[in-house]
């Protein structure tokens, strides 16, 4: 019997929470970035600006984090439906979590980076 | 019954005519969740990329403008956002569920068919945006 489910939470239940909580999360993020396309016309001083906000740049660098959490549980969800080979799905699972973390140091680079 | 070594002592009807198995909307809008998921990860590379390149200098969002004025970019830009935005209509149907509603049969396949009709209309509203 499978006593735990888990992958980044400590049960199948935070797992689970943490999915729906991320998501609301990047939900948001992409309604904020779509009224942003929708309300402007965007040049590189408008996109410029835009990304120098302190609630851009905060919200941003939420919605990846959220990404990180999403990614590492969701695609592990997946993969352990459809790669039924142990060491392939801890490698390719591996190599999912470090591109994840990879996207979140990309993101702090590109907005706080010169 | 005794099919070469394989022993099979269940009573159970055995239906191996592939052709009249059908995925139903509700499982094909699940698989699809999945592979909009996936897809949307991969392609994160490429939006990051893009972000990074338009924000470094005002030439770098003249060259990312550039990129974009191609047909063939723009299409798959839009492709990416489109397929991000099922996945954003069929998560927020998910949550639904959770609560506890639409979960029977009828009810599940009707929400199925609208997320398909509301992701559709964003692809529209994004091609918009982009074209």
């Amino acid at each position: 019997m499978v006593k735990n489910a888990a992958t980044l939470g400590r049960s199948g239940l935070h797992d689970f929470l943490l999915v729906r909580f991320s998501a609301v999360i990047l939900a948001l993020y992409a309604l904020y970035l779509l009224i942003f396309f929708i309300c402007h016309d965007v040049t590189y001083d408008v996109w410029h600006q835009f990304f120098s906000l302190v609630s851009t740049r905060a919200f941003t660098l939420m919605a990846l984090v959220a990404m990180l959490v999403h990614a590492w549980i969701g695609l592990w969800q997946v993969a352990s439906d459809y790669l039924k080979h142990s060491y392939v799905r801890l490698i390719v699972l591996w190599v999912v979590n470090f591109v994840a973390i990879f996207y979140v140091a990309a993101g702090i680079a590109i907005l706080w980076g010169d | 019954m005794q099919v070469g070594n394989i022993v099979n002592n269940k009573q159970r009807p055995v239906n191996l005519d592939l052709h009249s198995i059908r995925f139903s909307i509700t499982a094909i809008a699940s698989i699809l969740h999945r592979v909009s998921g996936v897809i949307s990860f991969i392609a994160l590379a490429l939006l990051l990329g893009l972000l990074a390149k338009s924000l470094d200098s005002p030439e770098g969002f003249i060259t990312v403008a550039g990129w974009l004025d191609s047909f063939v970019v723009k299409f798959c830009l839009w492709v990416i956002f489109a397929v991000f935005g099922y996945h954003l209509v069929i998560g927020i149907r998910h949550i639904i569920m959770d609560f506890g509603y639409w979960e029977d049969l009828p009810t599940a396949a009707l929400s199925a068919k609208i997320s398909f009709v509301i992701a559709a209309l964003l692809a529209v509203l994004i091609g918009g945006l982009l074209w």
